[in-house]
């Protein structure tokens, strides 16, 4: 591997490594929140992508404007499974997560039937010019994910730290009950936390739209990596999704160059063995899951 | 019944055997609370082994289904050493990425997996006695006498005191483990015994459909099994049975909207985690004990 190539797959790594926080970022807070696994977070990131692709490539609106509506309308959605899913089945993880499996073949087949299986969907490219990094040609449009992703988890952290709600959010995480005898409305912070996760999984699959090819099973490729690193990171961990995302970015996006994505996968899934033996609670976790 | 039913209803019957042999092996392993999303590839363990066996060494059919179950046991056992620190959402996650580690060796290792194309030319069970077993008919009934042979092997570990043990473990771990059961030991227990006979249905597909495929292994195929489990209910031994009845029946019917079909899937698993948790066996268990009590109000009356 030359430098050039080196540069480029550092880059690509750095855009997938974003991508991948964004989703598990999402997916982890409302782990936390709720203690309840979303398997349709990766329908989520492929609804924001369809909802780009039916607004700015179809419908001729702006793309910022369209990047806009995908996280508000993913956004609604993750309100609408809050309320109609995780409400009823809080408390029993196994049962919010088999129906978000269910909700996930809904939504891969709403998506089919409207907008065709199997083709690929081709979002033209905003911003078509390469900019070259010490003989590197780069490609800006797959870099726009870096400042968004740094901005959205940046703001999250900061609101979880600083501000009353943010407290709120993860007293919830805490323990939902001392949480409610302050006066904490639980309903209310499990909806704050589905709809930012959903926001953050909007934003994400909005701005790869123009990326990846847009089909029905974009959700199935990502949300596999998404919850590896939710799961290494430590559950409900919002630092440690981000550390395992960067890690996980990196390791499969250079492995890919090197050897090809189904070994990837493997080493991917060979490293969550060894963290899980080692260390069942994930890197950041603090209780064992 | 087979002998007046056309051929395509042999071998819907067929797999319907098969399918009740895996689900029920499937509530086995959940009996202990380990909601496996890899039980679907131990099934693709026993289909491999066995289709590979009788491929390449001409090893007999009779021998080779065993022998399938026995790897799919083994295979079990080491997927879940790396899990037992886990529960809960640790675990189904991390079994569903193990599992898929498995069936990426098969996609990926071409010699002798065959690649993402799978196996083909998988030998058929051959005549014995005068019978071919490479016909529906007799094949029917040999799943027949398997499926039965299984479910009573399987129904006399539910009803044992290991079966007790499992059901201990999922209610209340650490009182088990007061009493003196060793809950990784019995986890790995019902995996084991959950994996072979998964490994057996994976083993009878394999020398009826003549062909393996690694993409019939996939999550998609493992979340059809926990329809089946959840909409029958898992509390009891016939949960899973009504199940598989239920759902291989609508999946029967819907072959029309074949595009639409994972939308009623998911449709109907949603209603069902949601407003009937139990599956339709504690519906009927209700029903029943609704019905008992009114005739005992009538009685007392008379």
């Amino acid at each position: 591997m030359d430098l050039q190539t080196a540069i480029q797959t550092a880059a690509n790594a750095g855009a997938a490594s974003c991508m991948l926080m964004m989703i598990a970022v999402g997916l982890s807070l409302a782990f936390g929140v709720m203690q309840m696994a979303n398997y349709a977070h990766g329908e989520f990131f492929m609804a924001g992508a369809y909802t780009v692709y039916a607004l700015y490539a179809l419908g001729g609106v702006p793309f910022w404007v369209a990047i806009g509506a995908a996280v508000g309308v993913v956004c609604g959605i993750g309100l609408a499974v809050e309320r109609a899913i995780f409400r009823p089945t809080r408390g029993n993880v196994l049962a919010g997560f088999m129906a978000t499996c269910g909700l996930a073949f809904i939504i891969v087949v709403f998506c089919g039937e409207v907008w065709g299986w199997g083709l690929m969907k081709y979002v033209p490219k905003p911003y078509m010019m390469p900019f070259g990094i010490m003989g590197a040609e780069v490609d800006f449009a797959r870099m726009l994910i870096i400042p968004f992703a740094i901005a959205g988890i940046g703001g999250l952290i900061f609101f979880m730290r600083r501000f009353k709600l943010g407290q709120a959010l993860r007293a919830v995480a805490q323990d939902p009950e001392a949480a409610s005898l302050q006066g904490i409305s639980i309903n209310k912070i499990t909806a704050l936390a589905m709809g930012i996760s959903g926001a953050l999984a909007g934003l994400a699959g909005g701005l790869m739209s123009v990326i990846y090819a847009v089909t029905p099973e974009l959700g199935h490729q990502v949300i596999l990596p998404a919850f590896i690193v939710v799961i290494v990171g430590g559950m409900g961990s919002v630092e440690g999704a981000v550390i395992a995302s960067i890690i996980f970015g990196f390791t499969h996006t250079f492995v890919t160059t090197i050897f090809d994505a189904v070994v990837a996968q493997m080493v991917i899934v060979a490293v969550m063995a060894g963290v899980l033996i080692m260390r069942p609670q994930g890197l950041m976790g603090r209780v064992a899951i | 019944m087979p002998f007046f039913a056309r051929e395509y209803v042999v071998e819907v019957a067929i797999l319907f055997f098969i399918y009740i042999i895996l689900a029920q092996s499937y509530r086995l392993v959940t009996t202990t609370h380990d909601w496996t999303l890899c039980h679907v590839v131990l099934y693709g363990v026993g289909a491999y082994t066995s289709g590979l066996l009788a491929k390449y060494f001409g090893i007999p059919v009779w021998v080779c289904i065993p022998i399938g179950g026995v790897m799919a046991s083994l295979v079990g056992v080491g997927v879940i050493q790396p899990l037992l620190r886990t529960v809960g959402f640790g675990f189904f996650i991390a079994s569903y990425a193990l599992g898929e580690l498995i069936r990426l060796v098969w996609v990926k290792v071409h010699t002798p997996f065959g690649g993402p194309r799978g196996i083909i030319d998988v030998p058929y069970p051959p005549v014995v006695a005068g019978v071919d077993f490479s016909k529906p008919i007799p094949y029917y009934f040999m799943c027949l006498v398997a499926m039965l042979v299984c479910l009573y092997l399987m129904y006399r570990v539910d009803k044992s005191r290991i079966g007790d043990a499992f059901k201990a473990i999922s209610i209340h771990p650490l009182l088990a483990e007061s009493i003196g059961i060793s809950v990784p030991k019995y986890r790995t227990l019902a995996m084991a015994i959950g994996a072979f006979f998964a490994g057996i249905a994976g083993a009878l597909l394999v020398h009826r459909l003549g062909a393996v495929d690694p993409r019939v292994f996939d999550i998609i195929t493992m979340v059809y099994l926990v329809i089946w489990v959840v909409v029958g209910g898992t509390g009891t031994f016939w949960g899973p049975i009504i199940g598989v009845c239920v759902m291989q029946a609508i999946f029967e019917f819907t072959r029309p909207f074949l595009e639409m079909r994972p939308m009623f899937f998911g449709i109907i698993l949603i209603v069902f985690l949601v407003f009937l948790p139990g599956g339709i066996e504690s519906a009927i268990a209700k029903a029943i004990a609704r019905f008992r009590a009114r005739r005992g109000v009538v009685a007392e009356k008379v």
